[in-house]
């Protein structure tokens, strides 16, 4: 696979790559990720292939090729973003190649999957991308055939001019197009004129993915690979003191026992730059079982790693993060926010003068509400394959930001960035996990030290008690009402181990004359990162739940109840930065409302939950409807609306709502994990109960927001507001408040911890 | 170690390896069958589902011992095509969002609807209930399930 790496800025990256792209040969890496959009299977692609931007290639046969440039772990961008460009290329999807990009910022972009933003911010540079290319393949046309640019039109792949009745494929002009400078400002189409955009089509790997086909990084594999595994502490807080390999080195299949540290002292972390243990314990053998199977036999002696000092330095911003090395134990964790909590906190917003509408208040309603540590269980548990030779370094596997580890392997390597190539294999899930970089690097490491092609590879039990959780937090809310039982005031404050959840700037902020949001943070040495929908996840089921509660006080419906304070957000908005758009977020509130059937008695043989909530510039609502099957609470349908803009690909869309509002279910009612002394106390699925068929809804019914609006987030936006949806549902099933996630647990103990 | 002949998508297959070391294994690493998946490795999750005389097993706490003079079957070789009922019916319903769980899903369902050619909603859930979707797709694995069920 080719790599172009220049300095040019990312403005410029059309223009380079259309100077530089001249013909290339074509050989298919054994990983590399490649479908007919229309005929799925492995096309027998090979020839001439000509380059009009980064993301699209073509041979003279015609053979058009859409480069993917976003990593792939579920949200369906090997599908999505080929798509925006098929149709500002104009060409029948069909019959088009798709195949997986190399990472290379420069021509591709930015090479991220994360913050819901694959699409939003693919959208334009792949329309750009799409209308360039077919601008200069006409451009060539008219050149060619000696007749006004204005008069050549397309269609499907082929060029037209009609007063002359001369036609020719893409491929016969393509070797022309690509000596062509790359126009600017060619504008794009108007989007009431889509037919590959907005209209469903299949998942391009569809086929590979039901025959198994190795797609993802556990399955990379090549003549010579070793296989590597750590063995962590079984404690956040420990490390390795000293240890005794030989009878491991006795087992069969394997090579070598050592330890490595991930970082040196005093090593300046980025922000993804994560660590749960700095001293690697390797185990380096033929194959997984072998080495999986020989490390039980390690006797290792462990020692506490005490207080340290952390040097971060994320995106700019540096500091000294001070990590306690205490042992830590759930109950006392919980303790601890519980004290926390009653202490002055860092005040993040405040309108209008919420200290004397509380002191003049006929009514507070104030609840507490907590939620504990989430792993984030991807199917795929974490690898990575790595072949670091004296001067380059190939890595392939699943990972959600390449160009984000990228500089960090570069200086641990110490090699320049340009001599290392990363390969994004497709992600068996991520959830905001495989944005961080420590496996990589880890795997980087371990070849370097043993001088050989390695795929370092997590066990279940690994990946679910190293870190890098969904933090635990709590957050109270309180509501002052008037003697009218008119809303006067709003108070949140709110915070975490170790990171606040709270979005002061947010919905109810800007509907309420006075209101506070304070914040607070307990440092931790248990590692925390995003998980979908960061802080929202958990914002969005205590504030919901909140208003559910606050609704039936003041005698309210709870979706009238918001779209009352919507209006006045709309109408007189309290306070500056109000992030959300209140129509926006009114729309899929009114919309949820009509297609649930809300005020419908036909409906009242269920307990209905509804919540929304708005994030990554999308908006979700859902109803939540629940029944009891065999005595416990069941959500037997949901309905959700969501406005994310523009649908590039509703049917993919639809499926990933609903696994949102599956992914929501399960964790709102089973999600968690605790710790005693350090040790997670959960280390794999008998222990940690994740959502399955016979408690997934047996309907859920999707609708969008019909406008055309530039995409917004998709893959986030719907999670958050399903916890609150079930928590509201389950008062009306149980009779009973949930404050604390999981919630089967709190029905039946009241207590989270 | 010790020489192992089995018998996988109708083929024989010789393998030198330990006695203990699971199916999973032996078909993933040894004969290079990378459809079938390590999830958890302690039959809890079902990515490693594969047929043994016909009936959906979890490869990984399957030893290799165990299972010679039976029938195994792989996803690659659920149909010689990927064009078996179960796996049309997943293509048609684009059931697969990440799609690292499918294979074992669909090793699941295509067991279920070998005893159970129709399956009713509570077949489903007992058949798939030891297979985890971490996306979510469980209402359309159910939902092709009926597809496939109506195909045959």
């Amino acid at each position: 696979m080719e790599k172009t790496k220049t300095n040019y800025s990312r403005r410029s990256f059309l223009k380079s790559t259309a100077l530089t792209g001249g013909g290339l040969m074509i050989s298919f890496s054994w990983l590399s990720e490649f479908a007919f959009a229309g005929k799925p299977g492995i096309p027998d692609v090979g020839g001439q292939f000509y380059e009009l931007t980064g993301y699209i290639k073509i041979t003279a046969d015609n053979i058009i090729k859409i480069f993917n440039p976003n990593p792939e772990f579920g949200q369906n961008v090997m599908t999505s973003l080929p798509m925006i460009i098929a149709e500002e290329l104009d060409v029948d999807w069909k019959k088009i190649v798709v195949e997986m990009g190399p990472h290379d910022n420069v021509k591709l972009g930015p090479q991220f999957t994360g913050g819901s933003n694959s699409v939003r911010m693919y959208w334009r540079p792949l329309r750009e991308a799409g209308a360039s290319a077919r601008h200069m393949l006409m451009d060539a046309a008219s050149q060619t055939w000696s007749v006004p640019l204005e008069e050549v039109t397309t269609k499907a792949g082929t060029v037209y001019h009609e007063k002359s009745g001369k036609s020719g494929t893409y491929g016969e002009f393509a070797s022309k197009a690509a000596g062509l400078s790359i126009p600017k400002g060619i504008k794009p189409k108007d989007v009431k004129n889509f037919n590959v955009v907005r209209h469903s089509q299949k998942n391009v790997e569809g086929t590979k993915i039901v025959t198994g086909k190795p797609l993802f990084g556990m399955d990379y594999t090549e003549e010579g690979m070793l296989i590597a595994m750590i063995h962590h502490p079984p404690a956040f807080g420990m490390k390795v003191k000293s240890f005794d390999a030989a009878q491991t080195l006795k087992m069969p299949g394997i090579k070598d026992v050592f330890t490595l540290k991930l970082y040196e002292d005093g090593f300046e972390q980025a922000g993804f730059d994560t660590r749960s243990f700095n001293d690697l314990l390797v185990v380096v053998g033929n194959t997984t079982w072998e080495v999986m199977n020989a490390r039980k036999k390690l006797i290792v002696q462990w020692e506490p790693i005490g207080d340290l000092t952390e040097k971060k330095n994320n995106f700019g911003r540096k500091q000294d993060v001070v990590i306690p090395g205490a042992l830590e134990s759930s109950v006392t964790q919980y303790k601890k926010m519980q004290d926390k909590a009653k202490e002055p906190a860092t005040l993040l917003r405040k309108d209008g003068d919420p200290e004397t509408a509380f002191k003049n208040a006929a009514k507070i309603i104030e609840r507490t509400y907590t939620a504990p540590f989430l792993a984030h269980n991807c199917m795929e548990p974490m690898n990575f394959f790595a072949h670091v030779k004296d001067d380059s370094a190939l890595l392939i596997g699943p990972h959600q930001a390449p160009g984000w580890i990228e500089p960090t392997v570069s200086k641990i390597l110490n090699l320049p960035a340009d001599k290392i190539e990363i390969r994004m294999a497709r992600m068996g899930g991520g959830f905001g996990l495989r944005a961080y970089g420590h496996y990589v690097v880890e795997a980087a490491l371990i070849s370097k030290k043993i001088k050989a092609p390695v795929k370092l590879v997590y066990s279940r039990e690994d990946d679910m008690t190293y870190g890098i959780y969904r933090p635990m937090y709590t957050a109270t809310y309180r509501a002052a009402l008037d003697a009218n039982k008119n809303l006067i005031a709003f108070h949140v404050k709110g915070g975490g181990i170790p990171e606040s959840p709270i979005h002061q700037n947010r919905f109810p902020a800007g509907a309420v004359d006075n209101y506070l949001a304070e914040s607070w943070e307990i440092p931790s040495n248990i590692t925390i990162g995003a998980f979908r929908a960061p802080r929202s996840n958990f914002n969005a089921a205590a504030e919901q739940s909140f208003l559910d509660e606050l609704a039936e006080t003041m005698g309210k419906d709870p979706i009238d109840f918001r779209l009352e304070l919507l209006k006045r957000a709309k109408e007189n908005p309290v306070g500056k930065n109000n992030e959300y758009d209140a129509d926006r977020y009114a729309g899929v509130l009114q919309l949820i409302k009509e297609k649930s059937g809300w005020g419908d008695p036909a409906n009242k043989k269920y307990s209905r939950g509804v919540a929304a909530y708005f994030c990554h510039n999308s908006y979700a609502a859902h109803v939540v409807d629940m029944v009891k099957k065999d005595g416990q609470p069941y959500v037997e349908r949901v309905f959700s609306a969501m406005d994310c803009g523009i649908v590039v690909n509703p049917d993919a869309a639809t499926n990933m709502v609903q696994g949102a509002v599956v992914d929501g279910i399960g964790n709102a009612l089973y999600g968690g994990l605790t710790h005693k002394d350090g040790v997670t106390e959960q280390n794999n699925f008998n222990r940690y109960r994740i959502i399955r068929m016979k408690e997934a809804p047996k309907k859920i019914e999707v609708h969008f927001v019909q406008n055309d609006i530039d995409p917004t987030g998709l893959g986030e936006p719907p999670f958050p507001p399903v916890f609150a949806a079930v928590a509201n549902a389950l008062y009306k099933n149980t009779g009973k408040r949930v404050y604390n996630q999981p919630f089967n647990n709190d029905l039946i103990t009241k207590k989270a911890f | 170690m010790a020489i192992y002949n089995l018998k996988v998508n109708g083929q024989t297959k010789q393998v030198d390896v330990d006695p203990a070391t699971p199916v999973l294994w032996v078909l993933r690493e040894h004969l290079n069958m990378p459809g079938t998946k390590y999830g958890c490795g302690v039959a809890m999750c079902g990515a490693c589902t594969i047929h043994l005389n016909g009936n959906a097993v979890r490869s990984c706490q399957l030893p290799v011992a165990a299972v010679t003079n039976k029938e195994i079957t792989t996803i690659e070789g659920l149909s010689a095509n990927g064009d078996h009922p179960v796996q049309k019916a997943w293509l048609e319903l684009d059931v697969a969002q990440c799609g690292y769980c499918q294979t074992g899903q669909i090793m699941s369902a295509a067991a279920l609807l070998k005893s159970k050619p129709n399956p009713t909603d509570a077949d489903i859930d007992a058949a798939m209930t030891g297979n985890i979707c971490r996306c979510g797709t469980y209402l359309r694995i159910k939902d092709a399930i009926k597809v496939a069920a109506k195909q045959k």
